[in-house]
């Protein structure tokens, strides 16, 4: 009787350990945003303009030179900054500006952003400045979507594409 | 710390007590926590080849193979989906629990920091294992891990575009990038493999192997949860969306929400400061170390019986350095030593019949030699009267040896019970000294000092050398492991045992009666000086 009761014991405390270990696994349910939102991300990797134009050396410069260091341009690697602005129904909700990657300040500059926003229809207007202008915004782009619940919004960068990517 | 530490101790103790009821002490879960660990990676590593067979390295290939071998396969490759899940989650239950377990017992200080210490590049390992697992099958879920962990990694300054943006459109992920997980997934478990390897280094006859009689039932209760409640996917991931409501493994992910939500440096600063933490905490503060065992060459003979019995490979046989005409020495590495004092009990020298010349073994522990171990056993008989007189042996882990009936019960303190050699029990018996002996120290299964109650339990059987001799009454000798926790247990056994004795007629030297008159021994320490 004792040793049944010992097998019973037993039973118990694997079956709790399992329930446990299932219960566990995938619950309780967690949920990642509000219900009734979205989300946009945006994200690009991109080179501004170089901050200096190229120049052609003069005669005496290239003399100058190593004879197999000897060209015609020099060409200044440092590039300029990037402008980013990201507007939600004409509000500004992300105004940065990126500063090129790498030692020398040449690398591309880069963002990663994510916005969670109320689902519904909304103007979303991306801009981007990335010369060595003052004013405005060399790429700009606006759209009207209406976003459902739980939708992911990408907003993407490829200036040989023709600039920002709504997708 | 200290008082953590004793509360985390309570709780096992309390806990193995309980399960204890129902298991016999081999079969004991809580006594078998890094046992059952290798068990669930050995079921892991058999599942998961199981699933290579069928998984698929692609963006839309990869879910779809795994709702084949979910759905179309289920008897088979759906049930070892489910087993590897689960084994998964249990392998992180078991890992964390051994891990609190050996904190509880303080086995990480000391001498013992080598384990503890190699053992967190191992917990990293396993958690790395089951998270690019669980991106590999590309639902919901995965999508989830995938995002947050890359985020989580790009907030790190050293990478250059950030990874997370191959998860950024659907468009832009490419099935190359499943191959590498698949690279990971296999690769980071055999890496951790490799590491429990070193860190099992220091320990001697590890136990790897869980019983048959828990290898069975945890098997069984895999299989049947498998079957009831199996592993699913959780609906095809889908970058155009935020998966939204997730069913969440809380035993790999339980830090993920708040990874997702609070800032890099928060996140970063706190896994950067429990990991510190966790390699400091061995130092935090450092053992006291009890002296280390030392071999007397003159009494020893090179017999190997303390290196066959040290738990932790402390001792090793050297050659001879004395010039006598013996094999080997025993040859102790202070560095490796916790003092538990089993050597001292293996050691066939150890005889406290000896009076002609001094008690010194080949091995020894100078912090508590079997010298003042006799002493401690004569002046704990002087305490004794009456006909159901005994003397107790314990440990200093299992339960405390004060309060015990005065003039029926007395006690002799030992690091270890396996420090006692055999001898000792012949000398109490033979002697007079006590009408019977109790021998008590962790519970069955949970020795401080890992073998201390087997050897002894083999000594006594005369199943391991050194014997006790062969004529020494068993029905005077009484075991109660018990751990910290069983004083009731003990006292009542020391009362029904003490009315037992009282019953059995007296014979030889007790016959007469004889008491005998306390003694004084030189210490160890004196006679090394």
């Amino acid at each position: 009787m004792r040793e049944a009761q010992r097998y019973v014991g037993q039973a118990l405390f694997y079956a709790l350990v399992a329930c446990a270990i299932g219960y566990f696994s995938s619950r309780p349910v967690y949920t990642q945003i509000p219900a009734g939102s979205a989300q946009i991300k945006m994200s690009f990797s991109h080179g501004g303009a170089k901050k200096q134009a190229c120049r052609k050396l003069t005669p005496a410069e290239i003399a100058k030179l190593k004879p197999s260091e000897r060209r015609p341009n020099t060409c200044a690697r440092e590039r300029t900054s990037i402008h980013a602005q990201l507007l939600l129904d004409e509000h500004v909700i992300y105004d940065a500006v990126l500063m090129p990657t790498g030692l020398a300040g040449d690398g591309p500059a880069r963002t990663y952003q994510k916005f969670i926003i109320p689902a519904g229809r909304h103007t979303i207007e991306a801009r981007m400045r990335d010369s060595a202008r003052v004013d405005g915004f060399d790429y700009e782009k606006r759209a009207t979507l209406d976003l459902v619940p739980w939708q992911s919004l990408a907003i993407d960068f490829r200036a040989d594409a023709g600039g920002f990517i709504f997708r | 710390m200290d008082l953590f530490r004793r509360s985390v101790r309570s709780l096992f103790d309390g806990g193995e007590a309980l399960i204890a009821k129902a298991f016999p002490p081999q079969w004991n879960p809580i006594l078998n926590l890094s046992a059952l660990s290798f068990l669930f990676y050995w079921i892991i590593t058999a599942s998961g080849i199981y699933l290579y067979i069928f998984f698929d390295t692609g963006v839309e290939q990869a879910y779809q193979s795994v709702e084949y071998i979910t759905n179309e396969q289920w008897y088979a490759a759906g049930v070892m989906r489910s087993m590897h899940r689960y084994a998964s989650d249990g392998l992180v239950l078991t890992m964390l629990l051994h891990i609190l377990r050996e904190f509880g017992l303080d086995r990480y200080r000391g001498v013992r920091w080598f384990s503890w210490l190699t053992g967190i590049p191992v917990v990293i390992f396993v958690f790395v294992a089951g998270i690019t697992g669980y991106w590999l099958v590309w639902d919901k879920l995965a999508q989830y891990v995938a995002i947050v962990s890359t985020e989580w990694l790009d907030r790190l300054p050293i990478f250059g575009a950030p990874i997370a943006r191959n998860f950024l459109s659907p468009e832009m992920l490419e099935s190359r990038f499943f191959t590498f997980m698949m690279f990971l997934h296999i690769a980071v478990p055999l890496i951790a493999l490799v590491i429990l390897w070193v860190h099992l280094q220091r320990v001697a006859k590890p136990k790897i192997n869980p019983p048959q009689g828990l290898v069975l039932g945890t098997l069984a209760s895999l299989l049947i949860l498998s079957l009831v409640h199996p592993a699913v996917s959780q609906g095809p991931a889908n970058l155009s969306e935020v998966p939204g409501r997730i069913g969440l493994d809380w035993f790999y992910l339980p830090a993920y929400p708040a990874i997702e939500s609070l800032p890099g440096s928060t996140t970063w600063g706190a896994a950067f400061t429990l990991l510190v933490i966790a390699v400091a905490l061995p130092w935090m503060p450092p053992l006291k170390k009890p002296r280390a065992a030392v071999v007397d060459l003159a009494n020893c003979n090179g017999c190997r019986r303390c290196y066959e019995d040290c738990p932790y490979n402390a001792i090793t046989m050297g050659p001879r350095s004395d010039g006598m005409p013996f094999a080997a020495e025993a040859v102790v590495d202070p560095g490796l030593c916790v003092a538990c004092g089993l050597c001292a009990g293996a050691c066939p020298r150890a005889t406290p019949f000896r009076r002609r010349t001094e008690l010194i073994p080949g091995i020894d522990l100078p912090d508590l030699t079997l010298a003042r171990l006799r002493d401690g056993v004569e002046r704990a008989a002087a305490r004794l009267e009456g006909n159901g007189r005994i003397i107790v042996f314990g440990c200093a882990s299992g339960v405390p040896l004060d309060g015990l009936p005065a003039g029926t019960a007395a006690s002799v303190p030992l690091n270890c019970i396996g420090q006692l050699p055999p001898s000792f029990i012949d000398y109490v018996l033979s002697k007079c000294l006590a009408d019977g002996v109790v021998l008590t120290g962790c519970t069955e299964g949970g020795c401080r000092a890992r073998y201390g109650i087997e050897w002894t339990k083999r000594r006594i059987a005369r199943e391991r050398d050194p014997y006790l001799r062969k004529g020494v009454p068993h029905e005077r000798i009484r075991t109660a492991w018990v751990g910290r926790l069983g004083r009731k247990q003990l006292l009542a056994l020391i009362g029904d045992f003490s009315a037992e004795l009282a019953a059995i007629p007296r014979s030889g030297p007790c016959d007469a009666a004889i008491r005998p008159r306390p003694r004084q021994t030189q210490p160890r320490d004196q006679v090394d000086a």
